[in-house]
């Protein structure tokens, strides 16, 4: 083993973060760590790579216990790293991100053309011909990536993780990136690599580790797993053979009156899209965390305004460059992090509940006392929403009930569309169901609802019909009796190849 | 081409431009007598923007080095007067002191992660009210070796003298130019001022660089502040009130970033040589207030705010 841990955890207040994990890194492979979002990967690489100290447990490199305490001795030791976002300087040339450091010298003074030789020599073997000279940033992530492995690769030699190379890049970019990974592969190294991108770990990986909760699950061979078994792992559930009975009115309105979103996304965060959202329908949107739910939704919404295609409703085009004219077309978007993106936690139930609104409406024209009270009393006693009066500042609030007012506070703008990621995360099971009954009866006034989560019991219960997402692209649509977990969890795992033939 | 030298083929542009203008109207202007005393009476600001520049481009600023000028006058000026010390003593002492002073500020910013413009704005106070201390009056030097020094110059053909001052402030603007652009000191600048979080991954000292730049700041106000008071022959402690921003203005019509991480030495030379063509003009004129100079600059100012801006556009879209 070139690099392996034993029995390694660590531990944060609250959570335990790595519970006793074996890890093992031979030369010459590339070995994928996956897991969900919070399975432990990020902290088992800075563990590592000396970015955390280790509560218990050993790293060993070659057989030899090492104690890296910071990134630059793990680099010391052999550990070099490259991260999603290229952790060089834009501003320096690509020769002095190469040599920083270590240029060559003489009487103090660098000599850049021996500094400009010796980039040269790192970049060798990579398949990049670009001037050295040039400032970093004239070129694109794709390369600067590549110039980050060589100076990594240089530095280290022995160990190169990387985490989450390929987010940022395209198709092309990726085979570039990854016949230099094959290539390193070939020259020795033992390449750690991450990434939420399935097709591309099967592609480039000879082993795969998958961590969930914090715990090693299991480790095997690239080629003896398929994707089923490894989302399962990820998942860390088996799949259900029984289909629950599942209730849902039927869609009110008719392709006339849809907003109809064509060809929408957006480069390097959502591939291009056709959506047709019908009055009174609830759609679902499944797919693994990164997979590019909120990737979709942020583009529905303009809160990352699309760079392609055209969307329409029955009266003509719809604007989505901003949030702003997205409100005013009467969309609405309800965000994944309520505690960032959502609630405002000092300001009042009533005062967070009007927010939109009053937005909409523009603050030029205050919504009156009695009409803000009026209307926060209705939302508090439709919703249920638990709190002594309208005026307790949120924040205090549990999690469930904080999620009743960001769901009253769009409801209050009385939205066409309403975009909902992940409304029930970290609430209780009575706020579950009862936002769940929320959303069927505003439907049934004539609402659109999409509805993004990664609990699929519930994505099946609420949805008319439910969309696939998968590596940034929607990759399946599933209506009618083939709404079911099983169903859903295998289009999540379906390589590209089989997917026509499901859906 | 590269994007980031923009601002200074701007600025190259915009002297010459301003020096055409001024030569059509008054044709003695380019005369080396005028190129002499340019640099003769700008030597001072050349060689505080020296410091400055390095400070820019690490991201910092340095608010005191205005301070630390009428300091240093009024620490020689005193000490000449109090003691029999010959003046290149009296240098040697008061630049170990600035340099000091400027390490003790850079050092606060890095180990008390704070933002240069406070530490060094209360810098500005402490050495102003050093001066003050030392006393309030303007005290007059009278000593042979400064005659000597403003005796110091090269006649140029055209009669225009090339001044011992000149001189120290070309030769800083050399000195700087190879610190900043020859020397992984110069190097690990840039990197900070692009990232420092970044720069420390890459393993950039980024503690010891930063007392480093400061210290260099505070070693360039000390050498300015002896160049003005063999300028004025007296040290005044309310003297060079706001040349910390002449300073940082003549940086940024020299095209470095005010956000850090980008410039050329050699532009604030031409940035501190375009104010003071500003200023001869209006001499030259007879009938103009010299308030126009503080206009002329803050409209170049805005100008090269504007393109950088325009410029980050660019490098961000492509």
């Amino acid at each position: 083993m070139l690099l392996s841990t034993r029995d390694l955890t660590k531990s944060f207040p609250g959570t335990i973060a790595l519970d006793r994990v074996n890890f093992g890194l031979k030369a010459g492979e590339v070995h994928a760590l996956l897991g969900e979002n919070g399975a432990g990967k990020s902290t088992l690489i800075k563990c590592l790579t000396g970015a955390y100290r280790r509560d218990s447990g050993d790293i060993l490199f070659e057989g030899k216990p090492i104690f890296p305490q910071s990134t630059l001795e793990a680099q010391a030791i052999g550990i070099g790293t490259v991260y999603q976002e290229v952790n060089l300087l834009p501003n320096l040339t690509v020769a002095e991100n190469l040599t920083l450091g270590h240029q060559p010298t003489r009487f103090g003074m660098i000599r850049p053309r021996a500094m400009q030789a010796l980039a040269q020599e790192m970049l060798a073997g990579y398949g990049l011909d670009i001037d050295v000279r040039r400032p970093l940033e004239s070129y694109s992530v794709a390369v600067q990536q590549i110039v980050a492995i060589a100076r990594a690769v240089h530095l280290s030699g022995r160990v190169l993780i990387l985490d989450e190379p390929t987010a940022s890049l395209d198709a092309r970019e990726v085979q570039m990136l990854f016949d230099v990974v094959r290539d390193l592969r070939g020259r020795g190294l033992g390449i750690i690599f991450i990434s939420h991108f399935l097709d591309q770990v099967f592609e480039i990986s000879d082993s795969l580790t998958i961590l969930r909760n914090g715990r090693h699950i299991a480790t095997h061979p690239a080629a003896d797993v398929d994707r089923m078994q490894l989302i399962t792992l990820m998942l860390g559930r088996e799949l259900e053979e029984e289909t629950s009975v599942r209730y849902r009115p039927e869609v009110t309105g008719t392709s006339a009156d849809a907003i109809r979103f064509t060809g929408v996304g957006r480069r390097g965060r959502i591939a291009p899209f056709d959506l047709t959202v019908r009055k009174g329908e609830v759609i679902g949107m499944a797919g693994l965390l990164g997979s590019g739910r909120t990737e979709s939704a942020e583009v529905l919404f303009g809160a990352v305004p699309s760079d392609s295609g055209t969307v329409e409703d029955a009266n003509g085009a719809v604007d989505l460059r901003n949030p702003r004219s997205a409100i005013a077309a009467g969309f609405a978007f309800a965000p994944e992090d309520r505690k960032t993106d959502g609630i405002i936690a000092e300001l009042s139930v009533r005062e967070n509940i009007i927010l939109a609104l009053q937005a909409r409406q523009g603050w030029a024209r205050p919504i009156p006392q009695a009409e803000q009270q009026r209307m926060a009393d209705d939302y508090i006693a439709r919703l249920d929403i638990r709190t002594p009066d309208a005026e307790k500042p949120v924040g205090l609030l549990s999690g469930g009930n904080q999620q009743k007012v960001i769901l009253a506070r769009w409801l209050a703008t009385n939205p066409r569309f309403l975009i909902l990621d992940e409304p029930t995360r970290g609430i209780d099971v009575g706020a579950h169901a009862e936002i769940l009954r929320l959303i069927e009866d505003v439907v049934a006034q004539g609402m659109s609802i999409l509805v993004i989560s990664s609990e699929l019991e519930e994505l099946v219960a609420v949805s008319h019909r439910v969309i696939v997402v998968r590596d940034r692209r929607h990759v399946s649509e599933l209506t009618g009796a083939d709404v079911s977990p099983d169903t859903i969890l295998r289009a999540i795992a379906a390589p590209h190849t089989t997917l026509e033939a499901m859906a | 081409m590269n994007i980031r030298a923009l601002p200074l083929y701007a600025t190259i542009a915009i002297f010459l431009l301003a020096y055409l203008i001024c030569y059509m109207q008054f044709p003695a202007m380019l005369s080396t007598r005028v190129i002499g005393n340019l640099l003769t009476d700008n030597a001072y600001l050349g060689i505080v923007a020296v410091g400055m520049t390095v400070v820019i481009i690490s991201g910092g600023i340095d608010l005191s080095v205005g301070s630390v000028i009428a300091f240093s006058g009024v620490f020689i000026a005193v000490l000449l007067r109090e003691t029999g010390m010959h003046p290149l003593a009296a240098f040697a002492l008061l630049l170990a002191i600035t340099t000091l002073f400027g390490a003790a500020m850079g050092g606060m910013i890095h180990l008390l992660a704070m933002p240069p413009f406070i530490v060094t704005l209360a810098g500005m106070f402490l050495a102003r009210g050093a001066g003050y201390m030392l006393t309030i009056d303007s005290v007059p030097i009278d000593h042979a070796f400064y005659e000597t020094m403003q005796r110091a110059y090269y006649l140029m053909p055209g009669k225009g003298r090339l001044t011992l001052l000149g001189v120290t402030m070309l030769a800083s603007v050399i000195l700087g130019m190879i610190l900043l652009h020859r020397t992984k000191f110069g190097t690990n600048v840039y990197a900070i001022g692009g990232g420092e979080a970044t720069a420390r991954l890459m393993g950039v000292a980024v503690g010891r660089t930063t007392v480093l730049i400061y210290a260099f700041s505070g070693f360039m106000a000390g050498l300015a502040g002896i160049v003005f008071s063999v300028y004025t022959s007296a040290g005044y402690p309310l003297a060079t009130v706001g040349v910390e921003l002449n300073a940082i203005a003549a940086v940024v019509i020299g095209g470095t970033l005010l956000t850090g991480g980008s410039g050329y030495m050699f532009g604030t030379l031409i940035g501190v040589l375009t104010m003071g063509l500003i200023q001869t003009y209006i001499v030259f004129d007879g009938t103009l207030s010299s308030w126009w100079t503080k206009i002329v600059i803050g409209a170049l100012l805005l100008m090269f705010i504007l393109l950088q801006k325009g410029l980050l556009r660019l490098r961000i879209s492509h």
